[in-house]
């Protein structure tokens, strides 16, 4: 029996490293938000359902007219970063800023507010998915190259997955290079630091904010085109397990900590997909895969337990 | 006319009120100390200049305009720069970040190369720190590091609040040293200071603010002259 899980192994690490790039994409959006505002923007989790349904409407419309799957979905890249970095930014301007307007001190204040615009998100794309198509449950039109496949050794490997893995490995290393080598970079870095001393600089600190919500947004959009593409089934409610595994993943790296949310989102997705195979034999049929959610949470827990700060976080001294 | 006027400035936190109707002048070339205890409203002083907070009453005139409405990030722009209090470094930018930072609104990236030069030149300290986090230097460090990253933007009039707060006495008048030297080089500052003694030395002409009001005011030395200042801030008898 042994040798028979040792053999599913590098199969189970390789699908573990997909659902880990698509969390550490939807983590950073947490995270970044919670590193210029120390808000957990819930909402973020309709921002990357957004770019799921984005990238099957791109798929429905452009799959029969243009036969090269790549292609389409470059366009659905692009089109789903930018509705959903737009979305984001929106959601910003329209719900938190008026509340940091207010000088609110509350942080439960915009906390609710972001649960709020969940729903919002959640029951807007239903109802316009309602009108457009007369239902709400999408399903993805993938075309070739995309559905292709080929075993190397003897893990089977997907077209599409190895696409995933490129993209999310190019978004993280220009989201590194955006961060710690430009001027806007640094911008945000400062405002995340001391928000009062960056309008010293000559900052605006909305101004940084709301391109933060865009880049945070757009990755959110990119991961949510490149899980539609992966997983197939879409709907407006698609968004709140990935989501909250996501913000997991943010916690678990550190949360405001962008290298921590890269690493918590693939070390989540290693323990998520290898609790889902191994826990039913190991369990002697106890508990089913479907306790891999279960196992997501219950390392959050043990970690806030044990290690407050996350993995890669700091332990970082009240603002005064 | 005067680079800076304050007009009967009321400037409120809440229900507390800081500045209860301050008027001063600061001219082309000076250096004006601003001293008091305490609590008195020095920082609040400057901050309403550089428009961190807004006054609720009461003119700021810069160059002969009112400003007292602009908004802090737009005020840099003009022309005034503001070394806070306790420095304010980013602590997890590197020294050569904090100043490209302070060079935010330019956008010819030789020029912030050239002033980075000179923030150089005025500390070689900084520049052996350059690559290290504003959070690991030394006091001092810092607070150099925060009157380099000010002058990245080549203020007209600095803004300077308790630069010797927590210094050796070493640091302390080297610090005033170079305050002077900018001065001489052309820079208008307006200094708040606890340590009365040495700001009186350095400035032209001082204000003694207590809890929210303007005492006294005149040349540094007749201030320094006057038995209640000595009394009060100077340690004497
Ligand atoms: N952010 C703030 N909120 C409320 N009260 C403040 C704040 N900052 C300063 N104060 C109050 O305003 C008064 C003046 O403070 P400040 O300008 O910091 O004095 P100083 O710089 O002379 O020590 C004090 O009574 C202080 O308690
Ligand atoms: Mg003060």
């Amino acid at each position: 029996m042994l040798e028979g899980l040792l053999a599913l192994l590098p199969q189970v690490i390789f699908d573990g490293l997909l659902l880990g790039f698509v969390y550490a994409m939807i983590a950073l959006g947490y995270t970044m938000v919670y590193g210029v505002l120390e808000l957990i923007n819930f909402a973020h989790s309709e921002i990357f359902m957004i770019g799921a349904v984005v990238g099957v409407e791109v798929f429905r419309y452009l799959a029969p007219v243009i036969p090269n799957g790549v292609v389409v979905l470059v366009l659905a890249l692009i089109l789903g970063a930018i509705i959903s970095g737009v979305m984001a930014m929106i959601v910003e301007r329209l719900a938190y800023r008026p509340l940091r307007a207010r000088g609110t001190t509350n942080r439960l204040v915009p906390l609710i507010t972001a649960i709020g615009v969940s729903f919002v998100l959640q029951d807007l794309v239903r109802l316009v998915e309602g009108i457009w198509h007369n239902e709400f449950k999408l399903q993805m039109r993938l075309i070739p190259p995309l559905d292709g496949n080929f075993t190397f050794l003897t893990v089977f490997i997907q077209y599409k997955a190895l696409i995933l893995i490129l993209v999310s490995l190019l978004m993280l290393v220009g989201l590194n290079y955006l961060v710690n080598r430009t001027k806007l970079g640094t911008a945000i870095r400062a405002v995340a630091q001391d928000m009062n001393t960056a309008r010293l600089m000559g900052i605006n600190p909305d101004v940084i904010i709301s391109r933060t919500f865009l880049i945070g947004g757009a990755l959110g959009g990119v991961a949510g085109v490149l899980f539609a593409v992966q997983y197939s089934t879409i709907d407006p409610y698609v968004g709140f397990l990935p989501g909250l595994k996501a913000f997991t993943a943010a916690v678990l790296g550190g949360i405001g900590n962008i290298t921590g949310a890269m690493v918590g989102g693939l070390v989540l997705g290693q323990m998520e997909t290898l609790a889902g195979t191994y826990l039913p034999t190991l369990t002697g049929g106890n508990f089913g895969t479907e306790y891999k959610d279960v196992i997501a949470f219950l390392i959050l827990i043990l970690l806030l337990l044990f290690r407050p700060q996350g993995l890669l976080g700091q332990v970082v001294k009240e603002k005064v | 006319m005067s680079l800076l006027e304050l007009k009967n400035i009321h400037t409120y936190y809440g229900h507390i009120h800081a500045l209860k109707g301050i008027s001063l002048t600061v001219k082309e070339g000076e250096i004006v100390t601003l001293i008091g205890a305490n609590g008195a409203g020095k920082s609040t002083t400057l901050r309403t200049i550089s428009g961190m907070v807004k006054p609720r009453s009461g003119e700021v005139l810069y160059q002969g305009k009112p400003v007292q409405r602009v908004p802090a990030e737009q005020i840099v722009s003009m022309g005034i720069g503001h070394v806070p209090e306790g420095r304010r470094i980013f602590p997890r930018l590197t020294v050569e970040e904090n100043l490209e930072i302070g060079a935010y609104l330019l956008n010819d990236k030789k020029l912030v190369e050239e002033r980075k030069q000179i923030g150089f030149q005025l500390f070689p300290r900084l520049y052996e720190r350059r690559a290290q986090k504003g959070g690991t230097l030394s006091g001092g460090e810092q607070q150099m590091l925060a009157i380099a990253r000010a002058l990245m933007q080549d203020p007209k009039l600095l803004l300077m609040d308790e630069p010797s707060m927590g210094l050796a006495p070493v640091l302390v008048d080297f610090i005033f040293e170079t305050i002077q030297n900018l001065n001489r080089s052309g820079k208008t500052i307006l200094l708040v200071e606890q340590n009365a003694r040495i700001a009186l030395q350095i400035a032209h002409r001082g204000y003694v603010l207590q809890t929210g009001e303007l005492t006294l005011s005149g040349p540094a030395a007749d201030l320094a002259a006057k038995p209640e200042v000595q009394a009060a801030y100077l340690g004497g008898h």
